[in-house]
């Protein structure tokens, strides 16, 4: 079967569609998200590529970006919402904080990166990484996605 | 436009209403909690009966990562407590860290921190309009106050070099000083953001729907306001005309103009109508800033960047300043090191929140968000 043409290209057509109609869910936690709203904006308008549908359910939602500090009481939820979202799902780890704890690392209640939760697919750096920065992680999530480098 | 629901009332279903009393969650995610807010409702059908917020969600530990450092390292921390009003947060922070050493600041500084601080009032209120907007049901908002706020922000990324949080304030002046090129921008930005901010609200006031979901809803007396030491649009929502800005004035707020904007209905609509009108007010401000601004310094040389992290302090001092949100003080302690021994912060946000029991009993469930995001709670200050 799989050497079948029918089924490979469908499954490039599966993964080309999959890159470039990446729905978001809405979930700021911290600073960040006013820069992930920003990117969302006026200005830099990631509705260009293709994934302007802010969901606000995670059952919607194909991409959760983790905007702003993880606590270890948001931990766990992090983790739920995450196993509410339905296949394929990506997870883009927006800022220093959720990358690795950021400027709050050495706090008793904080965790040191959203990686100990939920599997992450693109990092972010920057506190706040300015929207630019952003839109380059979700390209770079699209085009591993379709080209078939991603994990799930 | 139902208004308050007095109680008990059996909801039209007899009087066994004690059983039919649910308890729903509201967040922590939930597009209208701005952030990460859990609110325990007790629904008697449609009707709230209690409403208890539940924090902590983003308890970062601002306090005593404040005083692990030296003074001017505290600031990082500071700016990220109400991040979308870095520079207002920051100020607190360094007029008590001046007041508590005496440091003397150029006036040329002086008039730029005013300035700054009442552009990210703005911008801070522009965020407000935009997602109270969203809550509301309306998108179109969001976009026009987003475009605006790019503005401000692309005048704070060429003065500071960023765009959402600057660390700008430094102890005895700012870091770096305004250029031909930002003051043309903010001239250009004062000159017609009027008028684009007389077509937003337009948006929101003249909608049918708007007005009259927002009316008689979420209302707080002027008693309330005060048992729960509620500050800011809040507070001069419900007919209290206090501000720190004129009543004990800092910086050079006594030598400008401006009114202070007030409502006596107490509701969303009117604190809608204050925030609106409070940002009418800071372009004043920053017209006359831009004429009053003398040449000099931009920091008191004695306090090079270098030598900052080795000023030594005793005693304590305590700056409320306004915030957008309210009062916002920066309480510190000194034991004579270089590092403080006691950074506290009275947060606004945390202290309005706090009125949401008394907000919401007897309205509608559909009340909530207008009320929740009228409040404009930002969580890195509630939770610190
Ligand atoms: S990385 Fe910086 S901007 Fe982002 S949430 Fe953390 S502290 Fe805030």
């Amino acid at each position: 079967m799989s050497d079948s043409i029918l089924v490979t290209s469908l499954d490039e057509a599966l993964k080309w569609g999959t890159g470039k109609s990446l729905w978001p869910f809405t979930f700021g936690l911290a600073c960040c998200a006013i820069e992930m709203m920003s990117a969302m904006g006026s200005d830099y308008d990631w509705a260009r590529f293709g994934s302007d549908v802010f969901r606000d359910s995670p059952r919607h939602s194909d991409l959760m970006i983790v905007s702003g500090t993880v606590t270890k009481k948001m931990a766990p939820r992090i983790r739920r919402l995450y196993d509410q979202m339905a296949f394929p799902k990506f997870v883009i780890s927006m800022g220093a904080c959720a990358s690795a704890g950021g400027p709050y690392v050495r706090g008793y209640s904080v965790v040191d990166g959203v990686d100990q939760v939920v599997p992450v697919d693109v990092y972010v750096y920057g506190c706040p990484p300015r929207p630019e920065a952003l839109i380059q992680a979700l390209k770079m999530l699209q085009d591993r996605i379709v080209a078939g480098r991603v994990k799930h | 436009m139902m208004g308050r629901i007095q109680f008990p009332s059996t909801g039209g279903r007899g009087t066994d209403m004690e059983d039919k009393v649910i308890e729903v969650n509201f967040g922590p995610q939930h597009p209208s909690t701005h952030g990460v807010l859990r609110i325990k409702v007790k629904l008697d059908g449609e009707i709230i009966v209690d409403a208890q917020p539940v924090i902590g969600y983003l308890h970062r530990n601002a306090e005593k990562l404040a005083e692990m450092g030296a003074y001017p390292k505290g600031m990082i921390y500071i700016d990220r407590l109400d991040y979308v009003a870095a520079l207002n947060m920051e100020l607190g922070y360094v007029l008590a860290v001046e007041n508590l050493m005496d440091v003397q600041v150029p006036e040329r500084a002086l008039w730029i921190r005013q300035m700054m601080v009442e552009l990210n009032r703005e911008a801070s209120h522009l965020i407000w309009l935009g997602t109270h907007g969203l809550d509301m049901g309306m998108l179109t908002p969001f976009f026009y106050c987003f475009r605006e706020r790019e503005r401000i922000l692309r005048i704070f990324d060429e003065i500071t070099g960023s765009r959402l949080l600057y660390n700008y304030f430094a102890i005895g002046g700012v870091y770096s000083d305004i250029t031909p090129k930002a003051i043309d921008m903010i001239k250009e930005w004062t000159e017609d953001f009027g008028t684009k901010l007389e077509e937003i609200q337009s948006i929101l006031g003249k909608s049918y729907i708007y007005v009259s979901r927002t009316k008689g809803v979420g209302t707080l007396s002027a008693e309330d306001v005060l048992s729960y030491g509620v500050t800011g649009p809040m507070q001069r929502a419900s007919g209290i005309k206090r501000d720190l800005r004129k009543d004990s004035p800092y910086l050079f707020y006594d030598k400008v103009n401006f009114d202070v904007p007030y409502r006596t209905e107490g509701d969303v609509y009117a604190r809608f109508l204050v925030r609106i009108e409070e940002m009418r007010q800071s372009i004043k401000i920053v017209k006359q800033v831009l004429e009053k601004l003398p040449q000099g310094d931009f920091y008191n040389k004695k306090y090079s960047k270098p030598m900052l992290v080795r000023l030594k302090a005793t005693g304590e001092s305590y700056v409320p300043t306004e915030s957008p949100k309210g009062e916002f003080g920066i309480h510190l302690i000194g034991d004579g090191s270089s590092i403080p021994y006691r950074v506290r912060i009275r947060s606004p946000s945390f202290a309005n929140l706090s009125s949401i029991p008394t907000m919401l009993k007897g309205y509608k469930i559909a009340d909530l968000t207008a009320a929740v995001s009228s409040i404009d709670p930002v969580f890195g200050e509630v939770d610190r």
